[in-house]
């Protein structure tokens, strides 16, 4: 059947698009309406993981501090649309601004690591995000900016022409809570999101990324201005988790500096590190599943307290430590993760010349 | 490009999440359902079960005695959720519940979970009464559904602040938080009510809910000379920070909220945990009304109790009395009643204030004297 | 003034501490340019199998003096530490040496999420608390109040650093070491065995680090397996601070840093008037960090590329 699928493109389209416009109804009618909030989840951590896979994966600059723009998006939908500072401002309006700010912030924050390498960049990247995340939780004086560890509250739902997103829809005869409202804006975006990143990846934006992230000394013998590009990649990359950020913050309607630690950061790496990095299915991939399985481990650990009576391995332990070992299992045994990109798997299998000729010319890049 | 393949995988990737969905168990006939949502998995497991517990042991003393609801029979039934202290996952959980047509909510445990939770069950109309989380914001919403049954943050840190200057006679007063919702937000309370008492606050330092070194802070706040170093946090830093105290000299009583005022602190601060006054909110256990009887039952079915069990209690019974108040378990009307309790519960009176919070909860202070917690006093 | 000395102490004894995980980093760095991620852990993991053994020995033996109890947790955790982070080198990092950068640096970001979550499991969530052992003498010098155990821990730091800087001078390990550092092809056509100095590396630091986590727990009087993480953090900044790759580096760095934090902590709330208080203790690593990468990335004592290992 797919392989007949595969000969007719538009109705494979066809087929997807019901079924995305279906999911819902599906997963609400047969698991319950907080399977919908769970598949919310999903598609905010596609985007967030789409954001960061233009990085990590086109541009090669292992950030480590991601969750940082992702807080801003949060804070600064919070800011303009909540009763902290009384500003009420359209979603339409303080998305696209929280957006810019963020992107703004990746160019701010990038710009002062262009001439580091890849680990030196990690580092300092999870350094960024570790003091954005304390200015977060501390600038609740001398100037109340965001009531610090309190977290801000009462922020206002999406509202499109009158209608709210934070109340349930009737239409049709059909009540549709607000979890659903939600599903088809961050799909809408989601899609966006994709088709952005698919056309960036065949762009000559695209293609110089690419060209930096195999040898940047090359690229910029090439004439690729490689400070211009790297911006670009944090700025992108940065836009995508400022607008999943505001999109949090409405969804929630509470944010506080605990949702942006630098676990988040892992987690959403773990997504494209596990996918594969540099293919947008892959990324997909690896969101949808590091948002599934724990919501999957959580039957376990009912599983045995209804059997055992008590907890004998806590599933949230357990997630963390499957983490751990997807990363290294993958890094060993299939680099380019579960999906990977035709050229990541050509890159990692290459033979050792390959590789040597990219030692060899990091050496010189350092000298 | 090929728009094709992808939407191919995509789309069986869609597939394999829809046939995951499965059916739907059926309600049965006279079962009132009602949530209890705390941490069962992670750091805070024992503190979260214990909450659950204490529900628990409420609903089956009521089931055993027999419960009538508009002429009919009705049994409770407890529906324990897992939000692992995690703000998304409350989110999660709790509509979990409100799909499961709960009737209303014991929970959750930390404040940073039970606000975002609140939304929902404003949302779906359904009463939530939190038997531990004590930030001030959780009941300043105007949700008329939030209720709780303990002393909150702004209670506790009034008494704790007035307690330091009036019974202990501390004059100059340095403060440390550690940026956590919970000891930021006492601490600010304290402040504000030892400045309002006549002490003078001459030094506030900060640290995190994961640091072990305190020494920098010490030794700026000894070069200030109080008397008194009050400390918002919990446990893990007021040990090693009891130590670290009498290390460089300090001469300053330490004095901290229910985030002291347990077992690990006297393991983690050892020697030096003597002289240290913490708070806890509500009445000793055993001076409660019911607190001997309390922990009888609830030790014989559960072991120890950790610190919120007679909360849980509490709050499932002043639910069940507004049921009966209502003579029915529908939401709308049991949210009518609410307001109107007035129980004589484990942990002292319950009786709410216009914003759901309760009225003059009390809060009683402890001293670590020859190795134990001593009671000091209770002050309302 | 003697607030100062106090706050001085305070971070001369931090960044002893700081120095010698600083050292494993500066070594692993040195030699393969990866940035072991792990190595916090394995501090941890030495201060745990300590904890553990001096448990098992205050309830064998109570009559055994304090100090022969710490010292015997020292001496399994080393060996302990040494085998985990053979370990770990040959699994996780051994493999992807010719794989592109980004390989091992995620593969170490997940061996150090396992040993933490490992080391929950065994044991607990909660703080272990250390027992009181060890002498707990004062003196007071100046107004400030210093500690055998924080003399101790200074002494036995540079002692430490001496040694191995010793060993890397002058022993025929110590050039074998140098040698991989410059070209590890080179080295290997001269005779090197390069797969032994490299696990060599990886076990001295490991060893080192045992030590600091025992110094560490017995220090503040607790042990917590996510204790690692910061301090593995901490003390890559001080690497960093004192340049990567150079042991005298990692001592200078190290005491720099500590002292940044002791004052910085103890002193920002009254130079900027409250505007910024102790609560961006943290931040202060970070921004080191940042401003030695940006400003002059090969450290304060520079990169002596005849001194990497």
């Amino acid at each position: 059947m797919l392989d007949s699928l595969r000969r007719r493109p538009r109705l494979a389209f066809a087929l997807l698009a019901v079924l995305l416009a279906a999911l819902p109804f599906i997963m609400g009618f047969g698991l319950g309406n907080s399977w919908v909030r769970v598949l919310d989840f999903v598609l905010l951590y596609v985007l967030l993981a789409i954001g960061l896979n233009i990085v990590v994966g086109y541009a090669g600059l292992l950030d480590l501090g991601y969750i940082a723009f992702y807080a801003l998006g949060a804070y600064v939908y919070a800011w303009l649309a909540s009763p902290h500072f009384g500003l009420h401002l359209p979603f339409w309006a303080v998305l696209p601004i929280g957006a810019a700010v963020a992107g703004l912030f990746g160019v701010l924050l990038g710009a002062p690591t262009l001439r580091l390498r890849g680990d030196y960049l990690a580092i300092v990247t999870l350094g960024f995000g570790e003091i954005i995340r304390i200015f977060m939780n501390n600038l609740n004086a001398p100037f109340n900016l965001t009531n610090g560890p309190q977290g801000m509250n009462l922020i206002d739902p999406v509202s499109v022409a009158g209608l709210s997103f934070g109340k349930s829809l009737h239409l049709f005869g059909m009540k549709l809570p607000p979890t659903y409202l939600y599903y088809y804006l961050f799909l809408a975006f989601t899609l966006l999101a994709i088709l952005v990143a698919f056309r960036l990846q065949d762009s000559r934006i695209g293609r110089a990324w690419a060209a930096i992230r195999e040898d940047e000394v090359a690229a910029a013998a090439m004439g690729i201005n490689t400070r211009n590009m790297k911006l670009l990649a944090f700025a992108m990359g940065a836009t995508f988790g400022g607008l999943a950020g505001g999109l949090f913050a409405a969804f929630q309607g509470f944010i506080s500096p605990e949702s942006f630690t630098l676990w988040e950061s892992i987690l959403v790496l773990c997504m494209i590190v596990l996918g594969g990095m540099g293919n947008i299915p892959g990324v997909i991939l690896g969101a949808v599943l590091l948002t599934m399985i724990p919501e999957a481990l959580r039957y376990i650990g009912d599983l045995q307290r209804a059997t055992l009576g008590h907890i004998v391995v806590d599933p949230s332990d357990l997630r963390m430590l499957l983490f751990g070992v997807a990363l290294v299992a993958m890094m060993l045994f299939r680099p380019a993760g579960l999906l990977p990109s035709r050229q990541r798997k050509r890159e990692f299998a290459a033979e050792d010349g390959v590789a040597e000729q990219e030692q060899a010319s990091l050496y010189d890049a350092k000298a | 490009m090929n728009f094709g393949k992808h939407a191919i995988s995509a789309l069986s990737l869609a597939l394999a999440l829809a046939l995951s969905g499965c059916g739907k168990t059926e309600d049965a006939g006279n079962i009132i359902k009602i949530g209890s949502v705390a941490p069962l998995t992670g750091p805070q497991t024992h503190i979260g079960k214990d909450n659950e517990n204490g529900a628990r042991l409420a609903v089956d003393e009521i089931n055993a005695k027999g419960l009538e609801l508009g002429g009919k029979k009705v049994k409770l039934e407890l529906f324990g959720e897992d939000d692992q202290a995690e703000p998304k996952t409350a989110t999660i959980v709790a509509q979990k519940l409100v799909d499961a047509g709960v009737v209303a909510v014991i929970g959750h445990l930390n404040s940073g979970t039970t606000i975002p939770a609140s939304k929902i069950y404003h949302d779906a109309g359904i009463p939530q009464i939190s038997p531990s989380a004590t930030a001030v914001a959780y009941t300043a919403q105007g949700y008329n559904t939030a209720f709780r049954v303990m002393a909150n943050d702004a209670q506790q840190g009034k008494a704790l602040g007035q307690f330091a200057v009036n019974k202990m006679g501390a004059k100059r007063i340095a403060i440390i938080d550690d940026r956590t919702a919970y000891g930021q937000g006492l601490a600010g309370e304290f402040e504000k009510a030892a400045t309002a008492a006549g002490g003078e606050i001459v030094a506030h330092e900060f640290t995190n809910d994961r640091a072990t070194d305190f020494n920098a802070i010490l030794t700026s706040i000894k070069g200030k000379s109080p008397d008194l170093l009050f400390f918002g946090g919990m446990d893990p830093q007021g040990g090693p920070m009891a130590r670290q105290l009498k290390r460089l000299g300090l001469n300053a009583k330490l004095l901290g909220g229910d985030g002291l005022q347990n077992a690990n602190f006297m393991k983690l601060a050892g020697a030096d945990a003597e002289g240290v006054v913490a708070s806890s909110p509500g009445l000793p256990i055993d001076s409660m009304p019911g607190g001997p009887e309390f922990r009888k039952k609830f030790e014989a079915k559960y072991g120890v109790i950790q610190v919120y069990a007679p909360y849980a209690y509490d709050a499932v019974y002043a639910l069940v009395e507004a049921m009966k108040r209502a003579n029915s378990a529908e939401p709308a009307k049991v949210l009518a009643e609410l307001p109107k309790t007035d129980l004589q519960g484990v942990s002292g009176p319950i009786r709410f204030d216009a914003k759901g919070d309760t009225e003059g909860g009390a809060v009683t202070l402890y001293e670590v004297k020859n190795g134990a917690w001593q009671v000091l006093e209770t002050v309302k | 003034m003697d607030i100062f000395l106090q706050q001085l102490v305070n971070g001369l004894v931090l960044g002893s501490i700081y120095a010698l995980v600083a050292l494993g980093y500066t070594m692993v760095y040195g030699i393969l340019e990866l940035i072991n991620f792990a190595h916090g852990e394995v501090t941890m993991i030495g201060a745990m199998v300590a904890l553990s053994v001096i448990g098992v020995l205050m309830g064998a033996a109570p009559d055994l003096p304090g100090v022969m109890v710490v010292l015997a947790g020292i001496l399994v955790a080393i060996p302990a530490c040494m085998a985990l982070a053979f370990g770990i080198e040959k699994i996780a990092y051994r493999p992807l040496r010719k794989a592109p950068r980004l390989a091992p640096l995620i593969t170490a970001i997940g061996v150090s999420i396992i040993l933490q979550n490992l080391a929950m499991l065994i044991w607990g969530r909660q703080y272990v608390s250390f027992p009181p052992l060890l002498p707990t003498i004062r003196f007071e010098f100046l107004g400030a109040h210093i500690s055998l155990l924080q003399i101790a821990i200074v002494v036995l730091a540079v002692t430490i650093m001496a040694g191995l800087w010793l060993l890397v001078e002058k022993s025929r390990l110590g050039r074998a070491m140098r040698a991989t550092a410059q070209s590890k092809e080179v080295a290997q056509l001269m005779g090197v065995n390069v797969d032994r100095v490299i696990s060599a590396t990886f076990i001295i630091g490991a060893a080192i680090a045992a030590i600091a986590g025992v110094m560490v727990s017995a220090y503040y009087g607790l042990a917590h397996y996510y204790m690692g993480f910061m301090l593995g953090l901490k003390a890559f900044s001080a690497a960093v601070l004192g340049g990567i790759g150079n042991i005298a580096g990692a001592m200078l760095g190290g005491l720099l840093l500590g002292v940044i934090e002791a004052l910085g902590a103890g002193y920002i709330g009254d130079i900027t008037g409250g505007f910024l208080g102790s609560h961006y203790q943290d931040v202060f690593a970070f921004f080191v960090l940042i401003l030695v990468l940006v400003f002059r990335p090969s450290g304060l004592l520079g990169e002596r590329v005849a001194n990497r290992a």
